[in-house]
C-alpha cells in the first residue's frame, strides 16, 4: 500500500521542516525567529505609517484556542482524505478479488 | 500569504474582490459541470478540497527563521482546473479569515486572487506544459506544485507592494519578497513533494477518474501499472 518512493519524498519533507530547527536551534520567538511570515508583512506595512482601518470580527482569545482551531481545520482535511482513501482502497481489494475468482 | 485584516486600502479591498468573484462564481459552474458528467469524480473533490484544508493549516518553519505555510492548491488545480481550485481555496480563506483571524473578511478579495487564482492557474498551465513535453506525471505534478504555492506568495507580495509603493514600488517590492518569497522556496518544495504523494496514490487506485477528468493519457496508465 505505501510504496518506497512515498516514504523516500516524506522523509525529504521532514527533513525539510526539521533542518531550519536544528539550524536555528537554541532560538525562539524572543529573539525574533519563527514568528509568521504574515505578521512580519503586516508590521513592515506598518512601519510605512498605515493603520488598518478594519480589525478582525472575531479572534481566538490565545494561542492555546487559535491551535484548536487550526487542529480542527487539519482534522477535518484528515478525515476526509482518510475516508476516500480508504474507500478507494477497499474497492480495489475487491475488484481484484473478484477478478481472481 | 494571508493579507491580515484591514491591511489593504479599501479601494483595492473592492479591486480584488471584483477580480476575485467571477473567478469563483465560474468555479462554482464548472464544479457542478464536471460533477454531472462525472458524478465518480465527486470524492476526488473532496479530497482535493481537503488536502488544501490540511496543508495551509501546517504552519513550517523555513530555513529564512520565520515560518509559513504551503497551500495544496496544485492537487486542485490539476485534477479538475484553475477555477475550481479558487472555490476550495476560498473554501478555507472564509474559514480561516472567521476562524483564526488569518487573512481578513476585507482582504479576502486579494487572498483568493493569490492562493485562489494565481497558485492554481499557474500549476494548471505548468502541469499540462510539462505533460505536453511529454515528462512523467509525477515531475509535472511536482513543478506544477512549487510553482502554485511559489506564486502564491510572489502574487502578495505584488499586491502589498503595488498597494504600499513606499518609497517606490520596486523597493517595496524588494521587500515584501524578501519576507514571503524566500521564506517560501524550502516550503513550496515540501509542497511539491506532498503533492506528489498522494497524486501517485489516486493515480495508482483510481486511474479511471484521472482519465476521464484529462489529467492522464492511457498511455501514463500503462507506464504507472508498468513501474
Amino acid at each position: 500500500m505505501v510504496d518506497k518512493k512515498s516514504i523516500i519524498l516524506l522523509c525529504l519533507v521532514a527533513i525539510i521542516a526539521i533542518a531550519p530547527m536544528i539550524m536555528y536551534g537554541g532560538l525562539g520567538e524572543d529573539e525574533g525567529y519563527f514568528g509568521g511570515a504574515d505578521g512580519a508583512a503586516g508590521d513592515a506595512i506598518e512601519e510605512t505609517g498605515y493603520q488598518p482601518w478594519f480589525n478582525s470580527i472575531w479572534e481566538p482569545p490565545s494561542g492555546e484556542i487559535e491551535s484548536l482551531f487550526f487542529s480542527i481545520q487539519a482534522a477535518i482535511g484528515a478525515i476526509i482524505i482518510g475516508y476516500v482513501f480508504g474507500y478507494y482502497q477497499g474497492q480495489d481489494k475487491e475488484r481484484k478479488r473478484q477478478e481472481g475468482e | 500569504m494571508h493579507i491580515m485584516e484591514g491591511f489593504l486600502p479599501w479601494q483595492w479591498c473592492l479591486f480584488w474582490y471584483m477580480v476575485a468573484i467571477p473567478v469563483v462564481a465560474y468555479g462554482i459552474i464548472q464544479i457542478k459541470k464536471i460533477t454531472n458528467e462525472h458524478p465518480e469524480s465527486k470524492p476526488l473533490l473532496a479530497v482535493s478540497g481537503a488536502f488544501v484544508f490540511v496543508l495551509s493549516s501546517l504552519k513550517l518553519p523555513s530555513v529564512t527563521g520565520s515560518c509559513s505555510h504551503p497551500t495544496g492548491n496544485g492537487l486542485g488545480a490539476i485534477l479538475f482546473g484553475p477555477a475550481v481550485a479558487s472555490v476550495l481555496g476560498a473554501i478555507v480563506l472564509v474559514f480561516q479569515a472567521l476562524l483564526l483571524a488569518h487573512g481578513g473578511l476585507t482582504t479576502l478579495g486579494a487572498n483568493i486572487f493569490s492562493m485562489g487564482i494565481v497558485g492554481p492557474l499557474a500549476a494548471w498551465l505548468i502541469y499540462k506544459g510539462v505533460i505536453r513535453v511529454g515528462w512523467a506525471p509525477s515531475m509535472g505534478i511536482f513543478l506544477a506544485a512549487v510553482a502554485g504555492n511559489w506564486l502564491t506568495y510572489v502574487t502578495t507580495a505584488t499586491q502589498l507592494s503595488l498597494a504600499f509603493p513606499l518609497p517606490t514600488f520596486g523597493e517595496a517590492f524588494v521587500k515584501f519578497m524578501l519576507i514571503f518569497a524566500y521564506t517560501q522556496i524550502p516550503l513550496a518544495i515540501a509542497e511539491g513533494l506532498l503533492t506528489v504523494v498522494i497524486f501517485d496514490y489516486i493515480l495508482k487506485l483510481r486511474p479511471d477518474i484521472l482519465e476521464k477528468l484529462k489529467v492522464i493519457t492511457p498511455k501514463d496508465k500503462n507506464l504507472n501499472e508498468a513501474v
